[in-house]
């Protein structure tokens, strides 16, 4: 496939969380509001393209059976430095995402992309890949963060628009909306992907 | 006295799975039928508390004196993905079909937040060697009780019938959210 | 084109400690330059929250104490002065670890008699919507500390036969509320006599 198709594959028809089915834990835990979303997913997409890079880059040095435990190093050592990064730099974000920095290392998402795409394919495709499917994430997260803070906390990137005092459908920003709202939104997709 | 309010947070008030949405994957894809979650739900167990000790010791042992607690994520995932190496080479002799039966979601057991999390979540609470086994062993119970709650639901749905894009992993979410809202009434016990 | 590394043991074993070293030396590097900003972060958010709970000085002095229970983590005191030396008041960050999810932390504003002035909730992992309604702006209950002396004001909850509301069904959380600013109390005051 072209680079083109290569990228724009991880935004609607292979797209990691509404497709795949990969990264739902974050996915249901950071969404409480886009903004949330949107920063989980950059940090996501910061570790995916570093790993598919460095990992395309090192495919022919790596004996296959120690694969697996060499992919996560490089992952985890990825997701150690966003984590301290953003402890630095960004750390109001830092403490909203909390326990679900360090757990991007078992994202799914990485993992995958690293064994079944960038340990086989050249470095730029790899990158393209890891590029696509990171803002595919991206998009889904801070897709479902905009619903639950639209529908629970009645405002969309911090901006209130709901008179002050109304509280919004709260169960929404709470456990049992991160599923239920995750739920439709599967199946808005895929009502997509059949037209 | 505490340990019995760590169990009933970890299983009910604060269930790993319905409430701090860790552990999705297997849950949305293993949920399908009674024995292999009864099957993901002993693995689970056996890694979450092996994995919850080796990292406290070698936390508080090794990263914490010598100052390399930022190492922390690559050190816990390693422990957790060797780990479930053993249980696998373990399951292939002792139980063959088990292991069959569990495929693909055996390995992502290393991919499961759940492991992960509970680690990271005993040293954030601070809790004891002792306190940290009983919180995982207590976390294990609350995600094999979610699994099995679900895949009850899901065997009846799978004869009722779903409409069609509600099929699969859609209705398994939606599902979660009920069981997740009927959860939170266990918020008041104590 | 397959030429991969054969599966050797020095392969192996080889390649992984390669790739962890490397890893490892990486991260410290950065660890070193994010420490730095890292603790000036921290420093931001202990001033803020000493503005809130005090009356405005201008400046403090730390001061650690062993619990008066001996716990293992200090309490940290900070007094508050003005620019002629008077006493303004004392801001303690205390803990408890008897929340239902284990450690609570706060930060007790006392004014140099050691009355309550204000308190701040640090850290903890109560129930959201629930234990968590001991945070500032979501309930009442942090209110009623407020210009309570603790000679006057017993730190129980009214159960317990103390004289604090706790939050209704929240009992544990709230316990581990009084519990925290009874520390600091008893700790405070083997170190310093009230005026």
């Amino acid at each position: 496939m072209n680079q083109l198709q290569n990228f724009t594959k991880g935004l609607i028809k292979e797209n990691p969380v509404f497709i795949l089915l990969l990264g739902l834990c974050p996915a249901l835990g950071v969404t409480t509001s886009a903004f949330n979303g949107f920063g989980m997913g950059i940090a996501t997409t910061f570790v995916l393209l570093m790993s598919n890079l460095i990992i395309s880059l090192l495919k022919n040095f790596i004996p296959s059976s120690v694969r697996i435990p060499s992919f996560i190093v490089v992952i985890a050592s990825f997701v150690t430095a966003v984590d301290l990064i953003m402890a630095a730099y960004a750390p109001d974000l830092h403490s909203q995402l909390g326990l679900f920095i360090p757990l991007i290392v078992v994202n799914c998402v990485v993992l995958a992309r690293a064994e079944a795409f960038a340990s086989k394919k050249e470095v730029f495709s790899s990158i393209i890949d890891g590029l696509g499917i990171g803002v595919g994430f991206t998009f889904a997260l801070t897709l479902l963060g905009a619903v639950r803070e639209i529908l629970g906390s009645g405002s969309l990137l911090g901006i209130q628009f709901l008179p002050q005092g109304t509280d919004g459908i709260i169960v929404f920003i709470l456990a049992p909306g991160a599923f239920i709202g995750l739920g439709y939104l599967i199946v808005l997709m895929n009502l997509f992907k059949k037209n | 006295m505490e340990y019995i309010i760590i169990i009933i947070a970890a299983v009910f008030i604060n269930n790993i799975v319905l409430a701090q949405f860790l552990g999705i994957c297997p849950f949305v894809g293993v949920s399908k039928q009674i024995s292999t979650s009864i099957g993901m739900g002993g693995a689970v167990l056996f890694v979450m508390t092996l994995a919850t000790m080796v990292t406290y010791l070698l936390m508080h042992y090794v990263l914490m004196p010598l100052e390399l607690t930022f190492l922390r994520t690559i050190v816990f995932i390693l422990v957790i993905a060797s780990l479930v190496q053993i249980v696998e080479i373990i399951l292939k002799k002792v139980s063959p079909p088990l292991y069959q039966a569990l495929g693909i979601y055996l390995p992502l057991i290393t991919t499961n937040c759940a492991v992960l999390g509970v680690a990271i979540l005993t040293i954030q609470n601070n809790y004891n060697f002792l306190e940290g086994i009983v919180f995982a062993i207590a976390n294990a119970i609350g995600f094999t009780l979610a699994l099995l709650l679900l895949a009850g639901i899901r065997e009846h749905l799978d004869l009722v019938g779903t409409p069609k894009r509600m099929q699969g992993a859609p209705i398994a979410l939606i599902v979660a959210g009920i069981l997740s809202l009927a959860f939170m009434g266990f918020v008041g016990i104590v | 084109m397959k030429n991969k590394k054969p599966n050797t043991l020095f392969n192996m074993v080889s390649t992984l400690l390669i790739i962890s070293s490397i890893a490892g030396m990486g991260l410290s590097g950065l660890y070193n330059i994010t420490k730095e900003p890292i603790a000036k972060v921290q420093q931001k958010k202990i001033q803020m929250l000493l503005e809130n709970v005090l009356p405005p000085f201008d400046r403090v002095e730390k001061k650690a104490f062993i619990p008066y229970d001996n716990l293992t983590d200090s309490i940290l005191a900070f007094f508050a002065y003005d620019s002629q030396n008077n006493l303004l008041g004392i801001a303690a960050i205390t803990y408890s670890l008897n929340g239902f999810s284990g450690l609570v932390k706060i930060m007790v504003g006392f004014l140099p008699d050691l009355t309550i002035r204000k308190t701040e909730v640090l850290k903890h992992s109560e129930t959201p919507g629930l234990g968590d309604k001991m945070e500032t702006g979501k309930s009442d209950f942090p209110v009623q500390f407020i210009d309570k002396h603790p000679e006057t004001f017993q730190l129980r909850v009214k159960k317990d036969g103390g004289d604090v509301d706790a939050i209704t069904a929240a009992t544990i959380t709230s316990r581990a509320f009084c519990d925290a600013i009874d520390r600091a109390y008893k700790t405070l005051i083997q170190h310093y006599s009230p005026k």
